[in-house]
């Protein structure tokens, strides 16, 4: 049984040594961009929590920079509520906001106050106006993003936070900008982060890594809105099967007993 | 059985009391833990959140007349909201309940007399029964009146003829301020 | 002979219900019969749990199925946002989610590992034929569905993944191009491939578990093979299902829920690819368009063959080829324990797949193309050449004379309460 298992591991370690190797001729080839580096976030590891604060800050950030150009369309003003906002206040925020509703019974759309129920408001009708808005590139939505980008949160936080001067020799295509964690380095996105461009209703310094480290988690909860029961239900079902295994162990080795085996 | 090894039987009884405690715990567990699995699965054919979300109207109640007359959407149904005349009031208060199919006082299915608030649904089998319209059959009793049946309701929303079997219901409701109320 | 310390099993069922029910139709009797007295081999080894945890992951994955159907939109404009809506607003939505992707993952794992066991203990060979080859038809129909169930979400991957495979078919000759149509609906994948796939995705689990149902039935003939390799000789061989495998088989599925947990509420996208959380555009076609890791060696078979045809041949091939496998090792002995050569020889095929899965999860340049290349042949080299050799060459070792004298020992004066 040992010499199949060295094999194997023999085998895994060659596949694994030879990662690195691969990644290191793309990366010559295609100029593949820098590997994010891990932040600490609130909501990582098993206990992990959001950051209510965090949170708030983040869609502070959200609403007065990036939902200029950026939908979150999964959102809905009633999922605020999570990030410690009373009902009140959701009602407020959602009434600020003019929503298309109808037809009427002249048949005609028409406009009034957005509520709870409403969806976040997109900042172009559709894909084309958003492309026409933004020399032909399409901001993303950013529901997911966290999650449908690899590197994840750490991804977009160094992404944020990423933007330089393009070295000597780098050739910029207009209307493009350098960074250094995109694939490619050229990003449509001007740098949408500048020191204490929002002031936070908490008071906080709303330096770039502040800003950048707020809206990611604000990301982060709008991508996996349910992480925190997800862990906290996990946990107990572990413990259980951690309980069941060993019952059923002890029950297995007693049954057994009974016999030569 | 005749082609298995048969179990010996253990001496004393200490081994099988452990072994019965064993496979009652085990039962026990698997049990506890089927019910907690098969509970996701039927809970969320309940509602969902989004659904839940427009579980309540809110209605400004500001542009309604005396006299007139407001359908608004709640749940998916109509609800027929009544902004009552003095005359309708005193009509529906001066009933006696007693004789009604449904009994009900006038006082129990309003929290101010000029304002009646119900589900504009037919008791009888769920269709939109007229009235709520300018210019619609109001029935006998100046009411509502369904026309898939006969059904004829009073400006209490109480059955008074045909088949219907209950008063048009009254959904949950308050009063939000004096000119709005917030139905469910 | 031993007192058996509860009623004779075979008096028939205790209460009065059951007993009408059974001489209508003999529930009760199977249960006994084929469940609680089935004389198995008493030395089975951990191995022998997948089959019941196959079974198991089948049943959770409908249950998940069946659920998340009553709340997904099977529209190429709505998919993408029903899941959302699964994930976000559905009560405990975001939890039959991932119970259903990370249990798709956990069902191959457990298939493979499954197999593998069939492999090493010679599980295939007479007279468990078909019971093998049923096996491999479970394997074929849970690839469908899975192929299927991952274009559901509507995701980039859904998309290019279900492009990418339907197009294979057009490799076939004169009729190629007519038969994509056909499988398209239209003349790109799209919302009429989308509700077909939902429709035979929901079909085909239960015809899964109609070929389950066969395949117990097959094992049942000549009941399960053991880590001996040897027959049966007699009753001190075998001992009842229940409790002796009903217990352990309860405590293998806690080790594996475990697993499984860990994957669902701590790790759940650790197994997906991120691209499927973009909606599927037609337009853009993602950077490196990959499969979920069970069809990793496959991906690599197919891609590592210069030729169209040839490499969806080798690609269909890879799975059919295990149909042929009882009569492709030759040789009389079952189980690899005594088979000195093929106990250590027969490893290389799992390490050749983990081979074969790295490289169909890497860009294909490079190293990385010879690599496929090489672990490609061996894959067919290991079925076609080295087994059917090896079967006549090897001289295995001199096999126990019984699953009891191995177990227990040589024989000896029965003991007070030892089966006759």
């Amino acid at each position: 049984m040992r010499k199949p298992v060295l094999a194997l591991v023999a085998a895994l370690a060659l596949l694994l040594g030879s990662g690195g190797q691969v990644r290191a001729q793309e990366e010559a080839k295609q100029q593949e961009a820098k590997h994010p580096p891990h932040q600490k976030w609130s909501f990582e590891g098993v206990f992990g929590t959001y950051d209510r604060a965090a949170l708030q800050r983040g869609f502070q950030v959200y609403s007065g920079v990036c939902a200029a150009c950026h939908a979150v369309k999964h959102l809905y003003f009633r999922d605020l509520a999570e990030l410690g906002y009373s009902e009140e206040a959701v009602k407020g925020m959602a009434s600020q906001v003019q929503v298309t509703d109808g037809p009427n019974e002249q048949g005609e759309m028409f406009q009034r106050p957005g509520r709870p129920s409403d969806p976040m408001p997109r900042p172009f009708a559709n894909d084309q106006a958003a492309r026409a808005a933004n020399n032909g590139a399409l901001p993303p939505d950013l529901s997911l993003i966290t999650k449908a980008r690899e590197g994840g949160s750490d991804y977009i936080y160094a992404l944020l936070t990423g933007f330089k001067d393009a070295p000597q020799g780098f050739k910029i295509n207009p209307n493009m900008y350098y960074n250094e964690y995109f694939s490619g380095h050229q990003i449509a996105m001007p740098p949408p982060l500048n020191a204490d461009q929002v002031k936070y209703a908490d008071g906080a310094p709303s330096t770039v890594p502040q800003m950048a480290n707020d809206v990611v988690t604000f990301l982060s909860w709008a991508a996996e809105p349910n992480l925190e029961q997800r862990h906290r239900i996990g946990f107990k079902v572990i413990l259980f099967l951690l309980i069941a295994t060993g019952v059923f162990y002890a029950g297995k080795r007693k049954i057994w007993s009974r016999i030569e085996h | 059985m005749a082609d298995v090894t048969q179990s010996p039987v253990m001496p004393g009884h200490g081994g099988e009391t452990r072994r019965d405690f064993l496979i009652l715990t085990g039962a026990a567990l698997g049990g506890v833990g089927a019910a907690i699995a098969a509970w996701p699965l039927i809970d969320s054919l309940n509602p969902a959140r989004d659904t839940l979300a427009l579980s309540t109207t809110e209605v400004d109640l500001s542009p309604v007349q005396a006299g007139q007359r407001l359908t608004v959407v709640w749940r998916g149904k109509p609800v027929f909201i009544d902004h009552r005349t003095p005359e309708e009031i005193k009509a529906a208060q001066e009933v006696d309940a007693s004789t009604l199919r449904d009994p009900q006082k006038d006082a129990d299915r309003v929290k101010k007399p000029e304002w009646l608030v119900m589900v504009g649904v037919c008791t009888h089998l769920g269709c939109i029964p007229l009235g709520n319209k300018p210019g619609d059959d109001r029935g006998s009793f100046g009411g509502w009146f369904c026309p898939c049946h006969g059904s004829v309701y009073d400006t209490s929303g109480r059955i008074r003829q045909g088949p219907a079997p209950f008063n048009l219901v009254v959904p949950p409701y308050e009063f939000t301020s004096d000119t709005a109320i917030k139905i469910g | 002979m031993a007192v058996p310390s509860h009623p004779a099993p075979s008096a028939g069922p205790r209460n009065r219900i059951l007993r009408w029910i059974d001489y209508r139709l003999p529930f009760w009797e199977v249960v006994q019969h084929d469940f609680m007295e089935y004389p198995a081999p008493r030395n089975l080894n951990y191995w022998w749990n997948f089959g019941s945890l196959a079974g198991i992951i089948l049943v959770i994955m409908i249950a998940t199925g069946v659920v998340l159907a009553m709340h997904y939109q099977p529209n190429a404009d709505l998919a993408f946002d029903s899941v959302e809506r699964i994930m976000r607003d559905v009560n405990y939505g975001w939890l039959l989610r991932y119970i259903h992707a990370n249990g798709a993952s956990m069902f191959f794992l457990i298939v493979y590992i499954h197999l593998f066991r069939g492999l090493y203990y010679g599980s295939y060979k007479y007279p468990r034929e078909l019971l093998w080859m049923l096996g491999v038809v479970i394997l074929l129909l849970m690839m469908a569905t899975a192929f299927m169930g991952y274009v559901l979400p509507w995701g980039q991957m859904s998309y290019w993944a279900a492009t990418v495979i339907t197009n294979l078919f057009s490799a076939i000759p004169v009729v190629g191009n007519d038969i994509v149509t056909l499988l398209w609906g239209g003349f790109t994948v799209g919302n009429p491939t989308l509700n077909r796939f939902f429709s035979l995705h929901y079909l085909l689990p239960f015809v899964i578990v109609a070929v389950v149902l066969l395949h117990l039935l097959a094992l049942h003939q000549h009941g399960s093979n053991n880590p001996l390799g040897i027959d049966k000789r007699g009753p001190q061989d075998a001992i009842t299902f229940h409790p002796y495998y009903t217990i352990k088989d309860m405590f293998g599925l806690c080790v594996f829920l475990l697993v499984f947990a860990i994957f669902v509420f701590y790790l759940p996208n650790q197994l997906g690819h991120p691209d499927n959380y973009i909606p599927a555009n037609p337009m853009v076609t993602p950077n490196h368009i990959v499969p979920e890791w069970y069809f990793l060696p496959y991906y690599a078979i197919l891609r590592s063959v210069p030729n169209k045809l040839l490499g969806v041949i080798l690609m269909f091939g890879a799975v059919l080829i295990l149909f042929l496998l009882p009569w492709l090792d030759t040789s009389r002995v079952r189980s690899a324990r005594y088979r000195p050569i093929y106990r250590l020889v027969s490893w290389l095929l799992p390490i050749d797949a983990v081979i074969l899965g790295y490289v169909g999860s890497q860009p294909p340049a490079g190293y990385i193309v010879t690599m496929g290349q090489l672990a490609t042949i061996y894959y067919f080299f290991h079925f076609l050449i080295l087994l059917p050799i090896l079967g006549k060459i090897e001289r295995p070792l001199p096999l126990p004379l019984s699953i009891a004298e191995a177990v227990l020992g040589p024989r000896r004066p029965a003991a007070a309460g030892e089966g006759e």
